[in-house]
C-alpha cells in the first residue's frame, strides 16, 4: 500500500465535488472537499437551514446527492442500492437524534435491541443481547431495561439512543443534536458516553450542534456557513458567531 | 420474520384496547351472519325433526303454534286446555292412537309432563337407570333435568305452586323418582314425567286424605249423610303418594271432564291422518287439530325472513365496520410515519419496515377470523341447547 492509499484508508468519510439540492426550494450545499479521519470527533455548526443535518444524511446514504462523491468508511455511499445502502447503514454507521426517536411500544431493552430486530444482515444472538444490557449497565439504564420509554426521563431516553446506535458497534456515529433537548447535566453525561465510546471503539464521531459550550471538546469544527447557499449567495450570518477550532474545511 | 413478527405483536400488546377493539369489531361482523346462519340452520332441523316425528296435535282452539310449542318443547305458556274426553274420542274413531299430555305445572324450571306410558314408547324413551311409573305419585325424569335437580332413583322432586300468593290453588305435591331416562338430545331431556293422574293430583283434582271412618278423624267431621261426608280443613291431606296411603286416593266428578293440554294423534298411515284432519275441520268445533310441521314451516319462514333482515343489516354495518377499521389502520400509518423514517434512517430493511405495520394487520384480522370459528363452532356445538331455551321459555 503506498502513501496516498494508506492515506486514504484512514479517511472515514471523504467527500468531493458534492453537490445536492432538494427538488423543490432553492437550497443549494456545495462541498468541494472535506475529509474526516478515523478516530476523529467534528463538530458541524452554523445556522439553521444550512445543510448540516442534510450532509449527515447525505453521509449515511440516506439522501443522494445531485453531483459529487461521497465515501464513508471507505464505501462510496453514490453508488449502492437502497438495499445494499441500508445494510450498509445498519452495519457501519450509528445514528443518534435530537428528539432520540425510541419506540414507545418496546422495552427499552427492545429498543436498543431494534436494529437488531429490522434488518436481517444482523444477527440477534445471545451475545448481543448481553452486550445490550452490558451498555445500559454502563449508560446507568440497567434497571430501566424492562419498562417503556416514556417511563424514562429525557435524559435516560438519549441514553437508551445511543446504546442503541453504538450496539452493532459501528466505525462511525452520527449525532444530530443530540444534547439539544437535554439540560445541563444530562448533556455532559451523553457527550462523555459518545466520547467514551469514540475513543474505545477508535470510531468518528460527527455531531451536529448549536451548543457552543461543547465545541472545546471537539478535535474539529466545521463551520456550514461557506458550504449552504441560498440562490447562489452563502446562507451564513454575521451574528453566527466564529468557533475556536480547526474551524472551515478540514484537513482530516 | 420471528422478529418482524415479535415486534408487531409488541405494537399491538401496548396498544392492547385499541387491539381488542379492532379484533372484537371483526369478530362480530364475521361471527354475526355466519352464526346466525349455523343457528337458523339448526333450529331449522331441530324443529322440522321434532315436528315430522310428532303427526298430529289436538287441542283447544287458540293459537297453534302456542299449542305445537307447547307439546313437542313443553314452553311455560301452557294452551288453552282441553277435556280428556278428547282421547276417548280419537280412540272411538280407530283412526289413530291417542296421547294425553298435560303440561302445566313445574318442579323449579323444569315442566311436569303428565302423559301415559305411550308416550314413552313413541318418542322411544328408554330408562337408564331405575324402573318406569308404576303407581301414582312417582316420575320418571329426564337425563338433563337428573343432572341439574342432582336426582336419581328413590329421590324425590316436589312440584313448584304456580303462583306464591295461590294458597287455596295447588299444593305441592312431593314424588318419587323411580328411573331416569337416558339422553334423547330432545325437550324430553328437560321433564319430569308423570302419570297423567298424578299431575291431576298436582292441580288438585284429585287427592288422599285421612279415613273419615276411623275415631282420630271424628273431630274433623262436620255432619254424615249416607255416604257423603263433609269435613273440616283439621282433616289431615296427603302431599305425598306412598303404599301406606295410596288407598285414600281419589278423584271426584267425571274424569273425562278432567283437562289436558293436548292429544297426540298417531295414525298410522296418510288415508287415516287425512280422515282424521277430516273430522276435525267443522267450523263449530271446540277444538282443532294441527300438523306441526306445517306450524313449524310457518315459523321457520318468519325466522328466515327475520333472518335475511339481520344479515343485510349484519351486512352494512360490515362495510362500515370495514371501511372503519380501514381508516384506524391507515391513520395509524400516518401517525407512524416517523417511526418508520427513524426504521429507515437507522438502517431496516425495506421489507421489515414494511412487513412489521403487514404483520400487525394480518394479526389482528387472524385473531379476529379465528375468534370468529371458535364463537361459530361454540354456536354449533351448544346452539341446539339455546334454541330448545329459547323455544321453551
Amino acid at each position: 500500500m503506498n502513501r496516498v492509499e494508506a492515506e486514504t484508508a484512514r479517511q472515514v468519510v471523504t467527500i468531493s465535488n458534492l453537490e445536492f439540492r432538494y427538488p423543490e426550494g432553492e437550497f443549494r450545499l456545495a462541498i468541494p472537499a472535506l475529509e474526516i479521519g478515523q478516530g476523529a470527533t467534528a463538530a458541524f455548526i452554523g445556522p439553521s437551514g444550512c445543510g448540516k443535518t442534510t450532509l449527515l444524511n447525505l453521509i449515511a446514504g440516506i439522501a443522494a446527492p445531485q453531483a459529487g462523491r461521497i465515501e464513508t468508511t471507505g464505501v462510496d455511499v453514490t453508488g449502492l442500492s437502497d438495499s445494499a445502502c441500508r445494510d450498509f447503514r445498519i452495519a457501519n454507521i450509528g445514528l443518534v437524534f435530537q428528539e432520540f426517536e425510541l419506540l414507545e411500544y418496546l422495552t427499552v431493552l427492545d429498543n436498543i435491541l431494534l436494529s437488531y430486530r429490522i434488518n436481517p444482515s444482523l444477527k440477534l444472538e445471545r451475545s448481543v443481547r448481553e452486550r445490550a444490557e452490558g451498555l445500559a449497565q454502563r449508560v446507568g439504564i440497567a434497571e430501566h431495561l424492562p419498562r417503556h420509554p416514556d417511563q424514562l426521563s429525557q435524559g435516560e431516553r438519549q441514553r437508551v439512543a445511543v446504546c442503541r446506535a453504538v450496539l452493532p458497534d459501528p466505525p462511525l456515529l452520527l449525532a444530530d443534536e443530540p444534547t439539544g433537548n437535554l439540560d445541563p447535566a444530562n448533556k455532559g453525561r451523553v457527550m462523555e458516553i459518545l466520547f467514551d465510546y469514540v475513543q474505545e471503539s477508535q470510531a468518528t464521531l460527527i455531531t451536529v450542534t448549536h451548543d457552543h459550550e461543547l465545541l472545546s471538546r471537539f478535535e474539529r469544527t466545521i463551520d456550514f456557513r461557506q458550504f449552504g447557499q441560498l440562490a447562489g449567495e452563502s446562507v451564513g450570518d454575521a451574528e453566527y458567531p466564529e468557533t475556536g477550532n480547526a474551524g472551515g474545511e478540514g484537513d482530516g | 420474520m420471528k422478529s418482524i413478527v415479535y415486534l408487531a405483536w409488541r405494537y399491538l400488546a401496548y396498544h392492547r384496547l385499541k387491539t381488542a377493539i379492532l379484533i372484537s369489531s371483526i369478530t362480530l361482523i364475521l361471527y354475526l351472519p355466519v352464526g346466525l346462519r349455523v343457528l337458523v340452520n339448526q333450529s331449522s332441523q331441530q324443529l322440522t325433526a321434532r315436528a315430522a316425528s310428532t303427526p298430529l296435535v289436538v287441542g283447544a282452539k287458540g293459537s297453534p303454534l302456542e299449542l305445537v310449542l307447547n307439546t313437542l318443547y313443553f314452553g311455560s305458556e301452557p294452551p288453552e286446555l282441553s277435556r280428556y274426553a278428547e282421547i276417548a274420542r280419537i280412540a272411538d274413531t280407530e283412526l289413530a292412537t291417542a296421547i294425553p299430555l298435560y303440561v302445566r305445572f313445574r318442579a323449579q324450571d323444569h315442566p311436569i309432563v303428565g302423559t301415559t306410558l305411550e308416550y314413552f314408547e313413541y318418542r322411544g324413551l328408554e330408562i337408564q337407570s331405575g324402573r318406569q311409573l308404576a303407581m301414582l305419585g312417582e316420575c320418571v325424569v329426564g337425563s338433563r333435568a337428573a343432572a341439574a335437580l342432582g336426582v336419581g332413583p328413590g329421590d324425590h322432586v316436589v312440584s313448584s305452586p304456580e303462583s306464591v300468593f295461590d294458597l287455596a290453588g295447588v299444593y305441592p305435591l312431593r314424588m318419587r323418582v323411580t328411573g331416569v331416562l337416558g339422553f334423547s338430545d330432545s325437550a324430553d331431556d328437560d321433564a319430569i314425567f308423570v302419570d297423567l293422574k298424578t299431575a291431576w293430583i298436582i292441580e288438585g283434582l284429585g287427592h288422599g286424605h285421612q279415613d273419615l271412618s276411623r275415631p282420630e278423624a271424628a273431630g274433623g267431621v262436620l255432619s254424615r249423610e249416607g255416604n257423603t261426608v263433609v269435613a273440616n280443613a283439621s282433616v289431615v291431606q296427603y302431599n305425598e303418594v306412598t303404599e301406606e296411603n295410596i288407598d285414600s286416593f281419589h278423584f271426584h266428578g267425571d274424569l273425562s271432564d278432567n283437562p289436558i293440554s293436548a292429544v297426540l294423534a298417531v295414525p298410522p298411515d296418510q288415508r287415516s291422518s287425512a280422515l282424521l284432519q277430516g273430522r276435525y275441520q267443522s267450523a263449530d268445533e271446540r277444538v282443532q287439530m294441527v300438523v306441526p310441521v306445517d306450524v313449524m314451516d310457518a315459523l321457520l319462514d318468519t325466522i328466515l325472513t327475520v333472518e335475511r333482515f339481520v344479515v343485510a343489516g349484519a351486512v352494512i354495518v360490515g362495510l362500515a365496520t370495514l371501511a372503519t377499521a380501514s381508516l384506524v389502520f391507515w391513520l395509524s400509518l400516518r401517525l407512524r410515519r416517523r417511526e418508520r423514517l427513524t426504521m429507515f434512517k437507522i438502517g431496516g430493511s425495506r421489507s421489515a419496515v414494511g412487513d412489521v405495520m403487514v404483520s400487525e394487520i394480518v394479526v389482528v384480522l387472524l385473531a379476529g377470523v379465528l375468534l370468529a370459528g371458535a364463537l361459530t363452532l361454540a354456536t354449533s356445538q351448544f346452539g341446539s341447547l339455546v334454541i330448545r331455551a329459547l323455544v321453551s321459555a
